[in-house]
């Protein structure tokens, strides 16, 4: 490392021949050190001047740490490895940046979720509940995401599905090319867009009333594109030669699909509509403008509003009192624990299923 | 993908001899006309999503007595109703660069310590980690915004406002915190992961090489990354900005939690105030009556919004695609 200061080398090394190549060093714990001492002053300056917020005290110790790290660098090793220490502190920083407002997400709706988040949360509605008054439930709204969802993976799969397989098996000429163009743009749709194109065709067009279905529409608008790029790439990962042979065998193409490239890359491809199903359960504004939201449980989603999940946690919020904020949080974590867990088991799913496929 | 068409391709040939098109079994006619039917549906899905908007947008235009483009208000209920989007397009275009002033350069720094400085057992699980923040819906984030966010940020202001309130950008003058600067707060927090997530992918992808060259040649970790991994990923991190930006300028749910708003574009950004096309969309559509055109003015603004991201989602893969040759000539 210290071989390409050698035009600086010779000067300082020529007038001892003992005197060692390599330049002076820090020794490896003085990052931790640094730490130590900035913290210590941080929390000084902060205690002298007063300063209440502790997040104050951590920006002036992170300062700290940046300028005294540069400068004693700078001092021992050179303005390179100075340089590159900073960078290495600016890095740290900003992951330190981006780390803090997400954990303090996760806390505060765990935190604050579970207070009320209990058997009692999760089986009944809002229906008759005094807003104001702690009580009720989220389980209205638990039966709408379900029904949505399930509906939205009904409609979306099976076409985001045979569309890859299009693209993959048969796709070549100008219409693969279009329609490969038109899945990236839409995966950009933002989702109220979507909504409200339900709205201006289901409800104002077709003068269809407000229902689960019509929010399903639109999530299944959102999740489309993401079943087709996420099947496109697994389908891509089948070997070629699986389907030569199958093919060499005389079997017909549409069953050398079926069965043997779609069973190569059903984990991929599960995996694949899982992520999708989780992104689309967190979704609020197309509920918004096409479910409308209820108190009261509806177990049919294509008639009359519905609630769901997200809805709930907006709706509660707007409510603006204790016991209503209380229940938005417990919804979030509740929704929160669906997606990840929903993202869980899709990893898991591909870790286990990742060996068969063959690469 | 290349070599599966030479055999399907291939039979015709043979096949010739028991006369014509004999290859068309009718399972094979069925699956692949399903299949192509799904690919047309979706493109008449694209189609009709352009096509109502617009019809819909064109009927409440027709109707506005003001201008669409310059007008200060949105009041739709009003007998000639009149509305404009003027401050709609103010709040989204500034707070989205918000967002990404503060985003993109926490974004790579992010990407570069999963890529490059993390140490090796810890990266792979913080990718994850990152990941699932990514998967956090909107709502959760606009609850956290709402409740926890606004109130910590009003000291900040307060400091602000204290040493940069002469440039009247950041004046402010106490109260909630709930305006554009907080949604563009927010807006940063919840496009980290998109951005730092495609950044990490292609400083991944730098060739080994350049920087084993580099470090060969002596130099230090910052300069192997500032002379070969970032000129590399330079193009990924520009569209994986876009992406964000595109997120950004579409997010509702957070930007509705967060924002007081209000039809007045105030020069200052730390006061409340403002909106945005989404923001507008879900916070006026419980008051507006389906007698009017309210419902068909909120259509045209988001018919605004569709435009506007896909042009930012249209450039952002455009840069994708030219990279892929660039990385391809390189590899």
């Amino acid at each position: 490392m210290s071989n390409l200061t050698l035009d600086k080398a010779p000067t300082v090394d020529t007038p001892s021949a003992g005197a060692p190549l390599r330049q002076p060093r820090l020794p490896r714990w003085t990052p931790l050190g640094l730490a130590a001492l900035s913290a210590a002053l941080g929390t000084g300056v902060g205690l002298l001047a007063g300063l209440e917020s502790r997040i104050q005290w951590g920006l002036i110790a992170a300062l700290l740490f940046v300028a005294l790290n540069f400068v004693l660098t700078k001092a021992v090793e050179g303005t390179r490895q100075a340089k590159d220490r900073l960078a290495t502190s600016l890095v740290w920083v900003c992951f330190l940046l981006a780390v803090v407002p997400l954990l303090s997400l996760l806390w505060e709706t765990v935190n604050r979720g579970v207070t009320v988040l209990d058997g009692s949360f999760l089986t009944h509605s809002m229906n008759g509940v005094i807003t104001i008054q702690p009580g009720g439930g989220a389980y209205h709204a638990l039966i709408g995401t379900l029904q949505q969802i399930g509906l939205a993976t009904a409609i979306a799969a099976p076409i985001g599905l045979l569309t890859a397989i299009y693209l993959v098996e048969y796709g070549t000429g100008r219409l693969a090319k279009a329609i490969t163009f038109f899945v990236d743009v839409m995966t950009g749709i933002p989702s109220i867009v979507a909504g409200l194109f339900v709205l201006a065709f289901w409800i104002i067009y077709l003068d269809m009333g407000y229902s689960g279905f019509a929010g399903a529409m639109s999530l299944a608008i959102l999740m489309m594109p993401i079943v087709v790029r996420s099947t496109e790439e697994m389908l891509k990962l089948v070997p070629n030669e699986l389907r030569e042979a199958s093919l060499a065998l005389g079997i017909p193409k549409w069953r050398t699909i079926l069965k043997v490239v779609l069973p190569t890359s059903i984990g991929g491809i599960t995996t694949g509509v899982m992520l999708a199903v989780a992104r689309i359960a967190g979704e609020t504004a197309p509920i918004m403008l096409l479910v409308f939201g209820a108190a009261s449980i509806n177990n049919n989603p294509f008639n009359g509003a519905q609630s769901s999940l997200p809805y709930y946690v907006y709706e509660q919020w707007k409510l603006g009192n204790e016991a209503s904020y209380d229940r938005a949080w417990a919804a979030a974590l509740l929704l929160i624990a669906f997606i990840m867990v929903l993202n869980l088991l899709a990893r898991g799913i591909a870790a286990w299923k990742a060996p068969k496929s063959g690469r | 993908m290349t070599l599966d068409s030479p055999p399907a391709t291939a039979p015709p040939p043979d096949a010739d001899t028991d006369g014509g098109k004999a290859r068309t079994r009718p399972g094979d006619r069925i699956f692949s006309g399903l299949a192509r039917g799904s690919g047309i549906t979706l493109l008449v899905i694209m189609a009709a999503i352009a096509v109502f908007l617009t019809w819909q947008a064109s009927i409440a235009l027709a109707e506005n007595q003001g201008n669409f483009l310059t007008t200060f208000e949105w009041n739709v209920n009003a007998d000639p109703p009149v509305f404009g989007i003027a401050v709609l397009a103010f709040g989204t275009i500034v707070s989205s660069i918000i967002a990404m002033v503060l985003a993109v350069p926490v974004s790579i720094g992010i990407a570069l310590y999963i890529s490059h400085y993390a140490p090796r057992k810890l990266a792979a699980p913080l990718a994850y980690v990152v990941d699932l923040l990514a998967a956090v819906p909107s709502i959760v984030y606009g609850l956290w915004g709402a409740l926890f966010l606004v109130p910590h940020l009003t000291g900040l202001y307060l400091w602000m406002d204290d040493y940069l309130g002469w440039t009247g950008v950041f004046a402010y003058e106490g109260g909630a915190a709930r305006s554009l600067f907080t949604a563009g707060i927010l807006l940063a927090i919840m496009i980290l992961p998109v951005v730092s997530n495609v950044s990490r992918e292609v400083f991944r992808q730098a060739p080994k090489m350049h920087e084993e060259a580099a470090l060969a040649l002596g130099a230090t970790r910052w300069e192997v990354i500032r002379m070969s991994v970032l000129p590399f990923g330079r193009s990924g991190v520009i569209s994986a900005s876009m992406l964000g930006l595109g997120r950004a300028l579409g997010e509702t749910m957070a930007v509705a939690t967060v924002l007081s708003p209000s039809f007045l574009i105030d020069p200052s950004l730390l006061d409340p105030g403002g909106g945005t096309f989404a923001q507008n969309i879900a916070a006026s559509f419980k008051e507006v009556s389906p007698a009017g055109v309210g419902r068909e003015a909120l259509i045209a603004s988001g018919l605004v919004l569709f435009v506007i991201t896909l042009l930012v989602n249209g450039l952002a893969r455009l840069i994708i695609a030219r990279r892929k040759d660039y990385s391809g000539a390189n590899a």
